[in-house]
């Protein structure tokens, strides 16, 4: 009995770290190139509204996926002109997403704040499913769950392996030595950050999709800007990134359960865990500068102006 | 070299122009939603600044965002990002109304400055533990500052649901997350018969004077601002880096604790109340002073048109909500277009003063600052 419900439990933790996968990854990428984008919880909202909208006005779920990443992409266009070719405080930029992102959200979902949706069907694999232990925490979960794993492969591949993930990395590095070379530091910089809106968008349609299906004003709750902290928690590395989300989304789904096991605290003090978390994280990660210095990108949030 | 004199005209015309630029999108919003944009606006603008009661409502929603712009100018300009205002002033708001709690029967002479200066301690300390993690262990302030915003929020909850919730409430079994109706002593005095203006607003207005003074006529102020312009240089000259982006997080945490204090003794209801939801007490107020000093330009006085006008447009939406039924969501997308713009503004101010250079030297300079600090 007890193991069932530890199974529970780890199911469900995967199925709350995946929002954090997708906009942990995407913003990973984003910061790689050396841009620094605190727009995440904007962008994961829009594409969270655009998602539920798309899913609501045609059931399909490929086409709430495009309209999420598109949505999170355009919002992140709004940040590579301001950033990149504006040449605008990546900081501030970033904050103007979030707040102009948490308006236009509220905007888009007026109408569809009373509407439920179906919800995405757990994929039944034939055997693989029904091993007894293992099929339910393997292979009992939803499409996007496992798309997230695939883009953890892909990402893997694409930083340390690809030709063009070595650029990538060498922009965010040296975009002086990257421009001398010849590369478009520019524009392989906007690519990275429209990549990162649309897989926050992504994250967002899960969340308003697949993980609890509705729209509510604000639903992001958050979980962009953790995000944000999974990725310096993470020290810029993607097999971090990915257990630094499902412990987050252990600790959110913790909450739920331990009034279940007889420990009487109140659901406020116990919902304020995930971030105290965040924060005894930070401190820990943060304490040890030289492995921030040596992991995080040289150029991580500072302007290129490629004609100086 | 242009003058002083043309670069404070355009520094005045360029955020302008990013207001009218957000207006005018929102008037196509407004054109998506069959309503019609010119007698919506006037409908906005009228309930906002066409009458005495208007003017005063206006005034009265402006005041949080004032104070809280205030103190985005101090810190932002120690260069010390804080977002944290939501969370300060919920936890200036929670401590102000334990002490009005907890001492009903003082005398509104002492009492008001009691809770004002409650309100400012709770704040300042809840600011202080970002700036401490930053100061001691380097924990970005951007990242702590949020997260503590939501632990300051469920800790209002818990509280509002639990030991300070309206014993009321429990009897009629409502349960609204609110205090008792809080002592008379502490309501801020009404400063014009009938109308809401209180004492909030000549308090929000000196503190902006004050901040002025502290930033341009003080050696606190400068050696604040030496640290946001070159902390390497400000160490060298004897400064010491860590205290001062310290004190600007203490100050910052005040002003937004003192906002949180004024939202409910300043109230209507005269208690401290929310929804449940994270911005259900502050009505994102901590939020939108960043936009206020934003478009001031980081400056405390630039701070108190700003603050009326986006006041003014949280009126102006309730009325055209009424009139014609337009979500006032619309503003909260207006508020983040208005900062998009005045952020990329930035590019065409430094371009039509030619100093493009100096935005360049701005940024090696946090690039050295961040070396430094590691």
């Amino acid at each position: 009995m007890d193991g069932d419900i530890f199974i529970q439990i780890l199911v469900a933790a995967i199925a709350a770290g995946t929002p954090f996968v997708y906009a942990a990854l995407g913003e990973l990428i984003t910061e790689k190139s050396g841009v620094l984008n605190l727009g995440v919880e904007g962008m994961m909202l829009v594409g969270a509204i655009s998602g539920f909208i798309g899913m609501a006005k045609s059931g399909s779920l490929l086409v709430a996926v495009l309209c999420g990443m598109t949505a999170g992409a355009l919002m992140a266009l709004i940040f590579a002109v301001l950033t990149l070719t504006l040449m605008a405080n990546q900081v501030a930029s970033g904050l103007a997403l979030t707040i102009f992102g948490v308006g236009l959200s509220a905007f888009l979902g007026l109408k569809y704040t009373s509407i439920a949706l179906p919800g995405v069907p757990e994929l039944h694999i034939p055997f693989l499913s029904d091993i007894p232990v293992v099929g339910r925490l393997l292979f009992s979960h939803d499409i996007l769950i496992y798309s997230s794993l695939v883009l953890f492969g892909f990402i893997c591949w694409f930083l340390y392996k690809s030709k063009a993930g070595l650029i990538l990395r060498g922009v965010g590095e040296a975009p002086k030595s990257a421009h001398a070379l010849g590369y478009n530091v520019i524009g392989i910089r906007y690519l990275a950050v429209l990549f990162g809106g649309a897989m926050a968008g992504l994250g967002g349609v899960y969340l308003a999709v697949a993980y609890t299906p509705m729209w509510v004003e604000g639903m992001v709750a958050g979980r962009g800007w953790v995000a944000l902290a999974l990725v310096v928690f993470a020290s810029w590395r993607p097999l971090r990134v990915m257990a630094g989300a499902y412990l987050f989304g252990g600790i959110t789904i913790a909450q739920f359960h331990i009034q279940g096991f007889g420990i009487e605290i109140p659901s406020q003090l116990l919902s304020m865990l995930p971030y105290i978390a965040t924060i005894i994280v930070l401190v820990l990660i943060s304490r040890d500068q030289k492995s921030i210095r040596l992991n995080s990108p040289a150029s991580l949030g500072l302007t290129y102006h490629p004609n100086n | 070299m242009k003058t002083t004199k043309t670069k404070s005209f355009i520094g005045f015309l360029i955020p302008l122009g990013a207001v009218l630029l957000a207006l005018a999108i929102g008037a196509v919003m407004l054109l998506s939603l069959g309503a019609n944009p010119i007698s919506g606006y006037a409908t906005m603008f009228g309930a906002a600044f066409g009458s005495v009661e208007g003017f005063s409502e206006t005034a009265v929603k402006s005041i949080p965002l004032l104070l809280v712009g205030v103190g985005i100018c101090i810190a932002f300009r120690a260069n010390v990002i804080n977002i944290g205002g939501e969370g300060q002033m919920v936890m200036g708001a929670l401590l102000s109304t334990s002490v009005a709690l907890i001492f009903p029967s003082v005398p509104s002479l002492l009492l008001i400055p009691m809770v004002l200066l409650a309100g400012a301690i709770g704040g300042a300390f809840w600011g202080s533990i970002a700036g401490a993690l930053k100061a001691y262990f380097n924990v970005s302030e951007i990242l702590s500052t949020i997260m503590l915003n939501i632990v300051a929020v469920q800790f209002m909850n818990f509280l509002l649901r639990g030991v300070m919730i309206d014993p009321g409430e429990l009897t009629r079994g409502t349960g609204i997350p609110q205090t008792m109706r809080l002592t008379e002593n502490a309501d801020l005095p009404i400063l014009l018969e009938g109308m809401r203006m209180h004492l909030g607003v000549p308090i929000a207005l000196f503190v902006a004077f004050g901040a002025y003074i502290l930033l341009w006529r003080t050696a606190m102020g400068f050696r604040l601002r030496s640290v946001g312009y070159n902390p390497h240089a400000s160490r060298y000259a004897g400064i010491s880096v860590p205290r001062n982006v310290t004190a600007a997080l203490a100050f910052r945490g005040a002003m937004a604790g003192i906002a949180g204090a004024i939202l409910v003794f300043g109230s209507e209801s005269h208690r401290m109340v929310t929804d449940g939801g994270s911005t259900g007490f502050t009505g994102s107020a901590g939020f939108n002073g960043i936009v206020v000093a934003l478009l001031a330009g980081l400056h405390p006085l630039w701070s108190i048109p700003s603050a009326l006008l986006f006041g003014g447009m949280l009126v102006g939406a309730n009325a055209l909500q009424r009139a014609a039924q337009v979500p006032s969501a619309l503003i909260i997308a207006l508020n983040g277009l208005i900062v998009v713009f005045v952020v990329s503004s930035e590019y065409f101010k430094q371009r039509s003063l030619q100093v493009g250079r100096v935005a360049l030297s701005d940024d090696e300079s946090t690039e050295t600052q961040g070396k430094n600090n590691e």
